[in-house]
This record gives structure tokens, sequence and C-alpha cells, in this order.
């Protein structure tokens, strides 16, 4: 700070922490109440968690709510599945494809760029219908690979990761050549370990991305053995006119945020890096 | 940029590019060119066959009033995230950008929200609001205010402001926060010498220098307010009440999936569709970036 104003800066502290304390709210009256009977959430709003913390996330996680017919537990898992393999998918063919694009020379190489890039102003919102189409062609409804593979191409991972291979020394390739190392080999054994950081930065982003996943897998699962747990959730709350099992919602939404958020909170060097590199 | 030094070989590049352009082509582009295809054709109530009527759906659908509402509730919701997440974020990161102790703990507080999914944050805002559950709702009642989002229209539409806009917060933070980070620190303190005030140096010197973040985090708002807040309205409104928070992206998955009424919701997709594409170009042509091409 330029000046010493100690009122000022106890004024700065304050409207920070009331800040902080304003946006966790919500997820603490979550929290407060995935920690209660239903009785008790209905009846009237408790401020501090109460004694059936263990109850209710073993109900979530084994048996689940109401007619959704799928624990929270399977369907954590569907959601980290389809979270690693978009994550691990979008990374791999960006690798391969902004090595292609950096180091060799061939004919549509510039057509195949600007279709990388053309993938940025589709998301899947605009093509709800047709999308959902091909994959329902293809017979990749209800499975693993439709939920994944449609969500794999990426033109941000393709750009950042160009970007950086730009920037590895010529020399480096220079010496591999004169040593006799192939394309692959230089891929696997300096370029790949170079771009650690990167892929981490990305890796990072692309996780919370895949997990948070809603509207795709809405539109691609109707069998509920593979309903994402975001999926889940919002089939928790269909309750029409009866009352929804909130104690249960509660956790169940805990648990859905408490992945991503941890990987915010322990790896934010990472995370930040990925957001401001991948954004820009 | 071009690399000087790159190996030669006839058939791995095609390889190597193949799986990005499969599915690029496949689940991309396709389905794109479908849209645009389908948004020109008119389908007979059995699906038999169609027949092509130009621009016709396009015609009806901007005479339809529950169209024309859906557009006009979509620029009012993107809106208002926007200038809500925005400008809370901007006066956190301002703060933010002046503590010396605790810095990184705030930062920490104040971004792990982005890791919450809209959907997820749909319904923490869904509980707390909830008419007859929610805590929020409760007080609301007490103060004399007659709250029931399911059945008042603006009250919906303030909610769903609000589940959306906050999670953006954080988003928002970040880049300000980087962005006045790295305005140099010889400038405000210049402007302290000269006798400016914390406030006179927030709004002449760091304001200005921040427009780059500020246009680029516009446009990333919108784009989010477009598109990914589906969740959002799935959740809690399903664009009700009485279309009251009807956004585009969801009245096109209600036509395509509820109503069945395909060349109205293509014709919608192509429409949408050119709305973010208008939104990325701007973004990237005029708006400073690190990508280079």
């Amino acid at each position: 700070m330029v000046e010493h104003r100690p009122w000022l800066t106890f004024l700065t502290h304050a409207i920070l922490l009331l800040g902080c304390l304003i946006i966790a709210f919500p997820i603490y009256t979550t929290f407060v109440a995935s920690t209660h009977s239903l009785e008790t959430i209905t009846s009237f709003f408790p401020f501090l968690p109460g004694r059936h913390l263990i109850e209710n996330y073993q109900q979530a996680l084994t048996v689940g709510s109401g007619e959704v017919g799928a624990t929270v537990g399977s369907m954590m898992l569907n959601s980290l599945i389809m979270a690693l393999g978009i994550a691990i998918g979008k990374i791999s063919i960006s690798l391969l494809s902004a090595f292609a694009i950096v180091y060799f020379r061939f004919r549509f190489r510039m057509f195949f760029f600007w279709m990388i890039f053309i993938t940025l102003m589709l998301p899947v919102e605009v093509r709800i219908l047709p999308t959902h189409k091909v994959v329902a062609d293809l017979n990749m409804l209800d499975s693993y690979s439709g939920l994944i593979f449609p969500l794999i191409a990426s033109a941000t991972a393709t750009f950042l990761f160009r970007q950086f291979f730009m920037t590895v020394p010529d020399e480096l390739c220079e010496a591999h050549r004169i040593d006799g190392g192939g394309p692959m080999r230089f891929f696997f054994d300096i370029l790949l370990p170079m771009s650690r950081t990167s892929i981490a930065a990305l890796f990072v982003i692309l996780f919370i991305y895949g997990w948070n996943q809603y509207l795709w897998p809405l539109l691609v699962t109707g069998d509920e053995s593979y309903y994402t747990l975001l999926i889940g959730i919002k089939r928790m709350l269909d309750v029409g006119e009866g009352q929804a099992d909130w104690h249960i919602i509660m956790a169940s939404t805990m648990l859905a945020m408490v992945p991503p958020v941890l990987v915010v909170i322990f790896m934010q060097k990472q995370f930040v890096r990925g957001m401001t590199e991948t954004e820009k | 940029m071009e690399k000087r030094v790159i190996f030669k070989n006839r058939v791995l590049p095609y390889l190597l590019v193949a799986p990005q352009i499969i599915i690029t082509l496949v689940f991309f582009i396709w389905p794109a060119f479908m849209a645009l295809y389908q948004s020109v054709q008119q389908e007979d109530p059995f699906g038999l066959k169609t027949t092509f009527v130009g621009l016709d759906n396009f015609a009806y659908i901007f005479t339809d009033a529950i169209y024309l509402n859906s557009i006009k509730v979509t620029m009012i919701f993107s809106f208002s995230v926007a200038v809500i997440a925005m400008s809370t974020a901007l006066f956190l990161a301002a703060m933010a950008d002046r503590v010396i102790r605790g810095a990184t703990t705030y930062k920490t507080f104040i971004i792990w929200p982005y890791a919450v999914a809209p959907v997820a944050a749909a319904v923490l805002w869904y509980f707390l609001f909830n008419p007859t559950v929610g805590m929020i709702s409760f007080f609301l009642k007490a103060i004399g205010i007659d709250w029931n989002f399911t059945l008042k229209g603006g009250q919906a539409m303030v909610l769903v402001i609000l589940a959306s806009a906050w999670r953006q917060i954080s988003y928002n933070f970040l880049f300000f926060l980087a962005g006045l980070q790295a305005i140099p620190k010889s400038f405000i303190e210049a402007a302290a010498i000269d006798g400016a005030s914390p406030a006179k140096r927030f709004w002449t010197i760091a304001f200005p220098l921040l427009s780059p973040t500020f246009f680029f985090l516009l446009v990333m708002n919108l784009v989010y307010a477009f598109c990914d807040t589906f969740g959002v309205i799935h959740a809690i409104t399903e664009g009700g009440p009485n279309e009251a928070t009807n956004i585009m992206v969801f009245k096109i998955y209600h036509d395509s999936f509820e109503s069945l009424d395909l060349g109205g919701s293509a014709a919608q997709s192509v429409i949408l569709m050119f709305i973010v594409i208008a939104l990325t170009v701007i973004q990237f042509r005029y708006i400073e970036r690190k990508v280079h091409y």
C-alpha cells in the first residue's frame, strides 16, 4: 500500500470478509441442511450443523433419493469417468494435433487449424438437436463414449500447446534429429516432459469443465445407470407436488461440489494459470 | 510464426491431427450444417417427408410472441448477470489489491465458487429462496414481501440472475485482480505523491487501464449467460412462470424435445449460433489477447 491509513485498511478487510461470507453463505446453509433430518429442515431453519451428517450422506451414497433409481455413489462414479475422460481426451488429442501443426508441413495444415478454431464458436447449446441425432445414429446414447467423445474436441487446448511448442528451442529438435531420433520419440521423450506444467494447468480446468457438464449428459442419458450426479440431483428435485427429500438433495449437492472445489483449492496455482492462459 | 526446424513425413501429420479433425467434423461441423439445413425445411407431422420452405421458419419465429419474449428475456437476463457479476467482482478485486496481509486467503475464498456447476449453484439458491422451506423467503415474508417465485415472473427472474451471477463473480474476480496487479506500482505511487486519494487513483488510473480486461470479461459473461446458464433455468424455473425466464437456449431445448418443432427449433439454433459466433469474433478480433495466429 502506498500510504498508511489504518482506518481504510480496516475497512478494506471488513469489506473483503463480508464479501467472502456472502459468497460462502449459500454453501454454508447447504452444508447445514445436509446434516439435519428432513423434519428439522422443513419446520424451521437451522443455523448450526445437526447430528444427521453420517446418516444423510450414507443414505445418499448407498440408497439415493425418491424414484431416481440410482445411488449418489454410482452417479459420482459416472461423473468422475466423464470428467477424467474429457480432461484426458481433450489433452491427448490436442497435444497430437498441436504437434502436427507446429512440427510438420503438410497440405491443408492451415485449413485444419481453422477447422479446429471453429469449434470455439459452436458450443453444444447452439446445435442441441442435430448433435443428439448424430450420437443417436452412432448408437452412442447411454454410453460412456457418448458422454465423452462429442465433447473432447478442443480449440483452446490445441492453441495453448501450439503456443508452448513454438517457444521450445529449435536446437532441441535439431540435436534430436542429428542423433537420428524420429518425430514420435521427440514428442514422447522431449516435448511431453517439457509440457508438464501446461498439461497440469489444463487438466485442472478441464476436469472442472467435465465434472460440471449438465446439458450434454441430460441429452444422452435416459438410462439411470449412466446418470451423472448433477442430472441425478435435478431428478431428485422433480417431485411435483410432493415433498422433496431436502436432506438427501443437500448432501448430494455437497458431494457434487466437493471434488471440483477441492481441485481448485489444492491446485490453485495450476487453476489460476490454466484460467488465465486458456481464456485469452 | 513458423518453426525453422521441422520433421519430414508424408503420412504421420495426418494421423496426428485425425482424432481432433474427426471429432470436430462428426460432432461439431456436421451438426451445425444439419441445423442450418433443417432451419429451411419443414417436416410433416408424421416425420415422413420434409419440404424446402426457404426462410419461412425464420419468418414464423419472428412473428411468434413467445420467441420475441424469449429474446427480450435473454437480453435482460444476460446483461443483468454480466453487470452484477462484474461490478461485484471489480469491487472485491479492488479491495483485495489493496491488502497486503491475508491477500491469498481472500483470493482462495473468493475464487472457489467457480468450481461449483451452474446447476449446483441453482440448487443452492433454489433452496434458500424456496417458498416453503427457504430461509431467505421466510425473512422476505417476515418483512412483508409476498415471495413466491413459482408464481411471480419478476421474482423468478431475480432468482435465476442471482444464482447465475454468484459463481461468475469468482471468474471475474480472478481476471480483475490479475489486471490490477499488472498495473505498475510506480503509476499509483506517483499519483499518491501528487495527493490523489485511493478512490481517485482507482477511477483515474486503474479503471482505464483495466478496460481491455473489462471488455474481455463482458464478452465472456454474455457467452456464459447465453449458453452455460441452461442448467440454472432447467433446475429452478423451467422457463416459467408464464415464460418469464424462458431464455433462448432453454426454449431451443424445450421446442426440440418437448414440442418437437424441428424447423422452428433449428431456426432458433441458427440465430443463437450467429450470436455466439459474433461474440467470439468480437473477442478475438478486437480484444487484446495472448494467442497469436
